[in-house]
């Protein structure tokens, strides 16, 4: 190291560094709409009194939330392929690193957001749904009208919260090498040795997107606090 | 034939036995209020008319559908039956109109225009319409179980049950909801209503069922409850609360 620093790199290769972070914001996103949509199916299977839902439901939350986050992104790496072919017949198709990166997450996060949601069904009174009942509404009306938006309102800074935690984890997928924001990174520090600067711009740019999201976030709480 | 028929129902938490071989009706108009010492079932027994709480033993039939029955459309039959809660239960998320309207376009398949049109009405005759944009938090608590009864009256129910609607109010909101009510039987309206408002039960009631403990130990016309009470239970439950 010369001792001074080279912020051009950065510039030179911004290309590259952008495409790694549509690739880090398309995984965020699939991963988000993908985790609340099957997390609230869990947490209905959770929460339902038919065992046949609840216990595999229970299961599966319970071991994803027990393995380390990197462990379930190898297992699909390599599981995900297997299984593909298994079902298609094909031998040896690999599905890339960026489908069995979405996969995983989206295990991972169905998860993690299955408890924040079913939480937030709990903190929801019984009488609402019995009223709703009461109407003549089925189950999924008085879930889809009356209980789950009352439970995303409750939820909302917590889920904001997770979605936060979920954008830094994005950067987890560099072990299957998947050229996200973090990766784009590495390769130009590697070609060009400057590593530090473009490792520090990362870190900037994470803070910069997470902290304003943080901010966001107590905000957001401020008004709901009022409003209710 | 009687619109809620209840015949011979018990019901079980685990070992514990809350309703006991209760037997009771309700004819088309008519008037019944359900009374009896808090823990007496009286809440449980009017939740499993309309099948919000399941019971192990018996039949209920109501306007002619058994409501236990595995193959009985359960939304169906509650669809017909308006509910009142002691809680209110009025959605906190959605503005007075949107409580009113939305079970009439989900369920009854109703126009929004339409249902507007009708709970609006309603409204109006609690007394409410000013309040028609407004949420369920910023109303007085007699203001939001005058809307859950505007709310079920909204699906045009061939009968109401009330569970313990005055129960939550502070004293001075009381009259504004038994007033409602009272106009309601009045027109002919088919009403079971668990309370402890003996007044409300002189003056509209046509019977008066008494339980404790699980059991229904008296069933009989007003003027027979309040006259010769014939049970012991009866007689300490009514002494105690007319005496102040």
């Amino acid at each position: 190291m010369g001792g001074e620093f080279d912020w051009t790199v950065i510039w030179k290769y911004r290309e590259a560094l952008w495409d790694g972070m549509l690739t880090s914001l398309k995984l965020f996103a699939i991963a988000l709409a993908g985790g609340i949509f099957f997390g609230t199916l869990l947490a209905l299977a959770r929460l339902s009194s038919w065992k046949a839902l609840s216990l595999p439901a229970a299961g599966f939350v319970n071991l994803i939330r027990a393995i380390p986050f990197i462990m379930a992104i190898f297992w699909f790496y390599f599981l995900t392929p297997m299984i593909v072919s298994k079902f298609t017949g094909q031998q040896g198709e690999a599905v890339g690193p960026f489908t069995s990166a979405v996969v995983a997450f989206i295990m991972v996060e169905s998860a993690y957001y299955s408890e924040i949601i079913r939480a937030g069904i709990q903190s929801i009174p019984r009488g609402q749904p019995a009223a709703a009942y009461a109407l003549g509404m089925t189950y999924w009306q008085s879930m889809g009208h009356i209980v789950l938006p009352q439970a995303f309102r409750n939820m909302l800074p917590v889920m904001l919260t997770q979605a936060v935690i979920l954008f830094q984890d994005t950067s987890l997928v560099y072990v299957v090498a998947l050229k996200d924001f973090l990766g784009a990174a590495s390769k130009a520090g590697q070609l060009t040795g400057r590593i530090v600067e473009l490792y520090l711009f990362v870190a900037v740019v994470f803070f910069i997107l997470c902290f304003a999201a943080s901010w966001g976030v107590k905000r957001l709480q401020a008004r709901l606090a009022v409003a209710r | 034939m009687a619109m809620i028929e209840i015949r011979n129902v018990s019901k079980w938490y685990g070992a514990f036995q809350v309703l006991k071989d209760c037997t009771s009706r309700v004819e088309k108009g008519e008037v019944v209020v359900v009374c009896g010492p808090s823990g007496s079932g009286k809440s449980t027994l009017i939740k499993t008319v309309n099948g919000l709480e399941p019971f192990q033993q018996g039949e209920i039939v109501v306007n002619g559908t058994s409501v236990g029955a595995a193959k009985t459309n359960l939304p169906k039959v509650r669809a017909q039956i308006g509910m009142v809660f002691q809680n209110f239960e009025l959605f906190p998320h959605m503005s007075i109109t949107d409580n009113l309207t939305l079970a009439q376009v989900k369920v009854l398949g109703r126009t929004r225009e339409a249902a507007v049109e009708k709970g609006h009405k309603l409204l109006e005759r609690v007394g409410l319409l000013n309040q028609k944009d407004k949420y369920p938090g910023q109303l007085s608590g007699g203001q939001q179980q005058r809307v859950a009864i505007a709310r079920a009256l909204s699906m045009d129910p061939i009968a109401m049950l009330f569970d313990e609607p005055t129960s939550a109010l502070d004293p001075e909101m009381i009259n504004e909801v038994l007033d409602v009510m009272v106009e309601l039987a009045r027109e002919g309206m088919t009403m079971m209503v668990v309370t402890h408002e003996m007044g409300f039960a002189r003056k509209v009631a046509h019977r008066v069922v008494f339980m404790d403990h699980g059991q229904i130990v008296e069933d009989c016309t007003k003027d027979e409850f309040f006259g010769t009470p014939r049970s012991e239970r009866a007689q300490a439950f009514l002494s105690k609360i007319l005496h102040h």
